[in-house]
């Protein structure tokens, strides 16, 4: 017996601890990741921002007035988790399967806990960032204007972990799909940019019709993007809302069940290689 | 007690109706190194790979290291190495970066320096992988598939498309492997790589073990009695004989003269291996 095989194996979760540095060192090296899912929603909110700057988003009817800035901050804010957790890690782990990062891995003694520790820890401190940024850009530069009360900063906050945990388990499972590391960013990103449209992010929600509001409904993208209305908006506009109401219940219990139907359908597709 | 380090029993794998191992056999002792042989698609690579515990066996035993690839956990995969046949994914980070990552996966990895040293990549240790010529970057395949100190490591078609010169490199990273111990399994095509690493090899053909034995004795004695060649009445002749020198003797004699293109020539690895497919193909 060679004594190396008494050697103790290295811990899960410091593995993966060590993973998320690795991941982020890699991210910040990836032009393509940094401009698709990083910059992309602050882009965005300064292309919205100023494009529709002498607009008011405002309820005439109540005498509230809403600049573009504070129109688009929490859209934006809402599709930069999303992308963070399903474009990212969709397109991401779809190219490490296909260009042999995900073999190389497989022969290791790796745990594929530690891996997506690593991943869930690469996409909670990138969409952190990104968060940050869009508040510093969006909610003070241009004015949007940052949460209001205590409680506003904490649905903020749990919004944040429940929507990119879930937006986080879709993008492992949806990596199954590509073939090649080529056709990744391709096959990946057009359905979400659609989901975008018709989720709020974009165009007003209660102005698309309404079974495209039920479609739009199965998916967290839309929640996220009304929760996010909570944070940042004045109350009156609840009123726009369907059924005239915030529905903050109905944005945990879709996260939470996006959560766990992604992470059953990661569990059930993730391979380590492509079988052929 | 010597264990073996890898033990091949009636192994078969299919695709459909197609066999693309049909039935073989082989050990490797510990300590080691062998050479599984064989032209593109012969099955190489599906051997290795089920070795490895990449692809799972439609029937036969395996045990690497004493254990079943089928079903590879941790301690196993901590106990074998893999050099992987092409490097596309290692781009972002530095050499130093990207062994020093996967030493942290290993319950005994070697030191990295160490193993940086031995592929002689010192110069360009903190330069992304990425920006590292195509030789240099499969020397740091290599570099982690010995990092986690591996009682036995797999390289598949190590050194395909590679320069003569990048070749001899790599060569003597793996003799150092050797010397230090490690049993190694590697797949090729190349006749002098078996030569020049192997101590056994096994031949495949079309998922055939159609031969296994010492490197410089593999196809038999037969195979490799030296041939006279030489040139008479404008014919080429030839000659298989155990008594090269005595065969040449009396064939001067019997010509009178000194023999026209006077050839003997003993088979090399090449010429045995040709002769095998020449065999398999023309049946």
């Amino acid at each position: 017996m060679n004594s190396s095989a008494q050697a103790t194996m290295p811990g899960i979760l410091a593995v993966g601890i060590s993973r998320i540095g690795y991941e982020l060192k890699t991210y910040l090296r990836t032009p393509d990741s940094m401009f698709f899912n990083f910059s992309f929603p602050l882009m965005m909110l300064l292309v919205f921002s100023i494009a529709f700057s002498g607009n008011d988003f405002g309820i005439p009817a109540l005498g509230i007035e809403v600049t573009s800035a504070q129109y688009f901050l929490p859209a934006m804010v809402a599709m930069g988790i999303f992308i963070s957790g399903a474009q990212n890690l969709g397109i991401d782990i779809a190219i490490e399967r296909n260009d042999g990062t995900l073999k190389r891995l497989a022969g290791s003694p790796i745990a594929p806990v530690s891996y997506f520790i690593g991943k869930f820890g690469q996409v909670l401190v990138t969409g952190f960032a990104q968060l940050v940024l869009l508040l510093i850009v969006g909610g003070v530069i241009l004015g949007g204007g940052l949460p209001t009360s205590a409680d506003r900063w904490l649905t903020l906050a749990w919004i944040f972990f429940l929507g990119i945990m879930a937006s986080a388990v879709i993008g492992i499972t949806i990596s199954a799909l590509p073939r090649s590391a080529k056709s990744a960013t391709s096959v990946i990103v057009p359905p979400i940019l659609i989901l975008q449209f018709i989720s709020g992010v974009y165009l007003q929600f209660s102005q698309l019709p309404e079974w495209l509001q039920n479609v739009a409904s199965i998916f967290p993208l839309k929640w996220i993007a009304q929760g996010m209305r909570y944070v940042f908006l004045p109350d009156a506009y609840q009123g726009a809302e369907i059924d005239g109401v915030w529905n903050l219940p109905g944005v945990a219990l879709v996260l939470v069940v996006w959560f766990v139907v992604g992470t059953i359908g990661a569990a059930l597709t993730f391979r380590w290689v492509r079988r052929n | 007690m010597s264990e073996l380090a890898v033990a091949v029993e009636a192994l078969t794998k299919r695709y459909g109706d197609l066999v693309a191992v049909d039935d073989i056999s082989f050990n490797i002792d510990q300590g080691e190194t062998f050479v599984l042989l064989g032209p593109n698609g012969a099955g190489k690579s599906v051997t290795i790979e089920i070795l490895e515990g990449f692809r799972h066996r439609t029937s036969g035993e395996v045990r690497v290291l004493g254990m079943d690839p089928a079903k590879a956990d941790r301690e196993f995969k901590s106990r074998v190495g893999i050099v992987l046949q092409q490097a596309g994914d290692l781009g972002r980070l530095s050499v130093r970066q990207t062994l020093t990552h996967f030493a942290s996966l290993y319950p005994n990895p070697r030191s990295v320096d160490e193993v940086i040293y031995a592929v002689d990549l010192a110069q360009k240790a903190d330069i992304a992988i990425r920006k590292l010529s195509g030789g240099q970057q499969h020397r740091v395949d290599v570099a982690l598939g010995m990092i986690g100190n591996p009682e036995l490591l797999f390289l598949d078609e190590p050194t395909t498309g590679f320069d003569p010169e990048v070749r001899r490199q790599f060569w003597q990273v793996i003799e150092g492997l050797k010397a230090e111990g490690t049993t190694i399994m590697l797949t090729t095509h190349y006749l002098d790589e078996a030569e020049a690493l192997g101590d056994r090899a096994g031949v495949i053909i079309a998922g055939e073990l159609v031969a296994i034995d010492q490197v410089h004795s593999i196809g038999g004695a037969e195979m490799r009695v030296p041939v006279v060649r030489w040139l008479e009445g404008g014919v080429e002749r030839s000659e298989r004989t155990s008594e090269p020198a005595q065969f040449v003797a009396s064939l001067a004699e019997r010509l009178g003269h000194e023999p026209e293109r006077l050839n003997v020539r003993t088979p090399t690895l090449e010429d045995v291996y040709l002769a095998m497919l020449d065999g398999r193909s023309s049946r």
